[in-house]
């Protein structure tokens, strides 16, 4: 009895979805005319896109193996993979970008996982900001390495969460400034974020690049990297002190006001009232911030630092491999696509989990 | 120094600067003491270099070509006029693509909300894609393509009428020419006798479609008088020449390519945007215009658009500030925009402060004028009338 009624069910539950389709695809006439529309779109490019993709590859071999072939050239990925994760790093010391980016991938895990918030995720990111820039450097074990010769995908990982880790403090600062009742400092406050959001992250790379060094004296210019990350760090913090600045207006005005009367200062209200509530608020803008980094990190190529866009492009001019752009392309935008992507959606997932404890 | 002025400004001042006076001051006087510092070194190196500070290099000859340009440029000409024909371009790319990125935007996002479903999930992958891989990706792929068109004789002709070639695309373009005085004269009175009339009711709305209908009676009338007249209006469409494409508006692959980015990039965020927009009016607002009789056009224009666009018009706007600030990728592409020409002629000239300031100024400039007629136009449609509060 029971069991028939629920096989009912579930075939009641099947046709309702088998309407929605019919109705999601042939319910009026236009939408009939659309769909027919984009079937016809999808049989005109799918196929020769698949067929170039997959069926007609060139999945091992040489470059003259590729030539004799129609399809794309995954064997150019197989030889050249090296490059575009390490780029010029020492090739004998490869194991220290493989451990930058398994430490990298492990402190964003770690950061985004619920049960693991509290203030000692402050130290775990000091404390790894620290370790893996010491680590490609070699200044703890061997040999040393220029930071002329970082590169690829542990180079974008490295200057996107060391950027994200030292913008963060400047942010918070720039942030209570802005609101501060005190004239000088608001001002101060205002003219950076507003002048560094108003110009394109281009001009400040070049002045990193262009400038920094006409203005140091003489014998004193830090390497080409340095100077791109702090112009990064500087440019991500004019954007990450307004999503702080929503997240300090988010934040009741008596929670300050009961603080105070407590006998709480101005510092230990800020560390331990409202910066707590405050960064919760935002969790979610602060995760698309930082997909907005990664993504456009990739602008340090323009200057000629070797991240992973600029290695992939690299890649594809080697004289043995020269040309294969296409497949260069196709497989960091996958790369940067799984990141951003799966980034998206865990800040759609942190979203919808933050509104259900509210 | 003129006599201190009345306490009561003063202590204004003083209410104003607020707590710690002193360690403020303290932090104002250390930041303008590294400024100077930093100003003094710069100084001092461009001495060492031999160049002299200023912007008085630009009246020198540049000595630098230009790919393309919206006004007569050669290398002898002034770096002044260098820098002017990059802002143009600048300027030309950043207006083409928020027009072009908010047609496609618009529809991409009625499209989403089509209730179509195979429609609505292709959108949303081309959303997807586009917002989770990085813009100097999409250039690079861009650029790649336009390069990679045939030779004009084997030019790609989609619909007859444009040329896809490697040495750019040709689209068909408007040419009017014998244009009499009086024809002018008449067109601009009946723009200015619509704005006045428009002024007069300015207390009643006008609202988004209003506004779009009016302009087109006016664009009507406007050719009307145009056609009247006598003027010569004709099409010109590009048509394959010898071993050329002439005629029509030929844009360079470099142009096309930065375009074709940058309008598909910002696209996926306005179609986000308007959807966002659009979901964001509450369902009792669909059910009870329903339940009033109202056509579904209607429902839509008269009160969803409108609640729509509050919530739209801002994201827009800094979204087309995001485009204009964008279009310096150019420089990775080899379009000549003003980052790109201040760029060689920092090079050139090694005036590297003054360019970076040009480059600082213009942008600021440039987002302050979007800003502006952005803020206007949501004044316009900001909520008024009855209220609550």
């Amino acid at each position: 009895m029971n069991s028939s009624v629920d096989a009912l069910a579930t075939k009641m539950k099947w046709r309702q979805i088998w309407q929605n389709w019919l109705d999601g695809l042939f319910g009026t006439p236009l939408n009939t005319l659309i769909t027919v529309f984009v079937v016809a779109l999808l049989f005109w490019t799918v196929p020769s896109l698949f067929r170039w993709l997959f069926l007609n590859a060139t999945w091992t071999g040489s470059a003259k193996d590729c030539a004799l072939n129609t399809g794309a050239c995954w064997a150019f990925i197989g030889a050249k993979l090296r490059f575009i994760l390490f780029a010029l790093y020492p090739p004998e010391l490869d194991w220290r970008p493989s451990l930058v980016i398994c430490l990298l991938a492990l402190l964003l895990v770690i950061t985004g996982t619920p049960k693991f918030w509290s203030r000692h995720l402050v130290y775990l990111w000091i404390g790894t900001v620290v370790l893996i820039w010491m680590l490609m450097a070699g200044t703890l074990v061997g040999p040393r390495v220029p930071t002329g010769r970082w590169g690829g995908l542990a180079l974008t990982l490295l200057i996107s969460v060391v950027g994200f880790a030292c913008a963060f403090p400047l942010a918070v600062l720039l942030a209570l400034a802005r609101r501060s009742k005190m004239g000088g400092l608001r001002t101060l406050s205002i003219l950076f974020i507003e002048i560094v959001r108003g110009v394109p992250m281009i001009a400040i790379l070049y002045v990193a690049m262009l400038l920094v060094p006409m203005m140091l004296p003489l014998g004193f210019s830090p390497e080409a990297l340095i100077r791109a990350q702090i112009g990064l760090t500087l440019f991500v913090a004019a954007y990450l002190a307004e999503v702080v600045r929503a997240g300090l207006q988010s934040v009741p005005h008596g929670q300050a006001e009961a603080a105070s009367a407590l006998g709480f200062g101005y510092w230990r209200i800020v560390r331990l009232i409202i910066l707590p509530q405050a960064l919760r608020a935002v969790i979610p803008a602060l995760v698309n911030l930082a997909i907005g980094i990664v993504l456009n990190s990739t602008l340090v190529a323009v200057i000629g630092i070797f991240d992973l866009l600029n290695a992939a492009k690299n890649a594809a001019n080697d004289p043995i491999w020269l040309g294969f752009y296409d497949e260069s392309y196709i497989f960091v935008g996958l790369i940067y696509f799984t990141l951003c992507y799966s980034a998206s959606r865990y800040s759609l997932w942190l979203e919808a989990r933050l509104r259900a404890s509210k | 120094m003129p006599g201190p002025k009345g306490p009561g400004s003063f202590n204004a001042f003083l209410g104003w600067w607020g707590r710690y006076p002193v360690t403020q001051f303290v932090v104002f006087i250390g930041l303008l003491a590294i400024f100077w510092i930093m100003g003094s070194n710069t100084i001092e190196t461009m001495h060492r270099l031999g160049i002299t500070p200023g912007f008085g290099f630009l009246h020198q000859s540049a000595n630098f070509a230009i790919g393309e340009s919206l006004i007569a440029y050669a290398p002898s000409d002034t770096f002044a006029r260098a820098v002017l024909a990059g802002l143009l371009n600048t300027i030309a790319i950043a207006l083409s693509g928020c027009v072009l990125a908010t047609v496609l935007g618009v529809s991409l996002g009625i499209a989403r909300l089509s209730g179509n479903f195979l429609l609505a999930g292709l959108v949303r992958w081309y959303v997807e894609v586009v917002r989770n891989t990085p813009l100097l990706l999409q250039l690079f792929f861009w650029s790649a393509v336009t390069h990679a068109f045939p030779a004009p004789r084997q030019a790609i002709n989609p619909f007859g009428v444009i040329y896809l070639s490697n040495r750019g695309i040709s689209i068909p373009s408007l040419q009017l020419h014998d244009i009499p005085a009086s024809a002018i004269a008449l067109s601009m009175a009946i723009v200015l006798t619509v704005v006045c009339l428009a002024r007069l009711r300015a207390g009643k709305r006008t609202g988004a479609i209003g506004f779009l209908s009016i302009s087109f009676f006016v664009l009507l009338g406007v050719s009307l008088v145009f056609h009247l007249s006598g003027a010569q209006a004709n099409i010109d469409v590009p048509a394959l020449h010898g071993f050329n494409i002439t005629g029509g508006l030929n844009l360079t692959p470099e142009f096309a390519a930065l375009l074709i980015g940058l309008v598909v990039n910002s696209s996926a965020t306005i179609a986000e945007i308007v959807r966002s927009g659009i979901q964001s009016v509450p369902a009792g607002q669909w059910e009870s215009a329903r339940s009033l009789g109202l056509q579904p056009g209607k429902i839509m224009r008269l009160v969803i658009l409108p609640q729509a666009l509050r919530v739209i018009i801002p994201l827009m706007t800094s979204s087309y500030l995001d485009l204009t600030k964008n279009s310096s990728l150019a420089v990775a592409i080899g379009f000549p925009d003003l980052v790109s020409v201040l760029n060689t002629t920092a090079n050139q000239s090694g005036q590297v402060l003054e360019a970076l300031a040009i480059i600082v100024v213009s942008y600021l400039t440039l987002n302050l004028a979007v800003s502006a007629i952005m803020n206007r136009y949501n004044q316009r449609i900001e909520s008024r009338g009855f209220s609550l509060r």
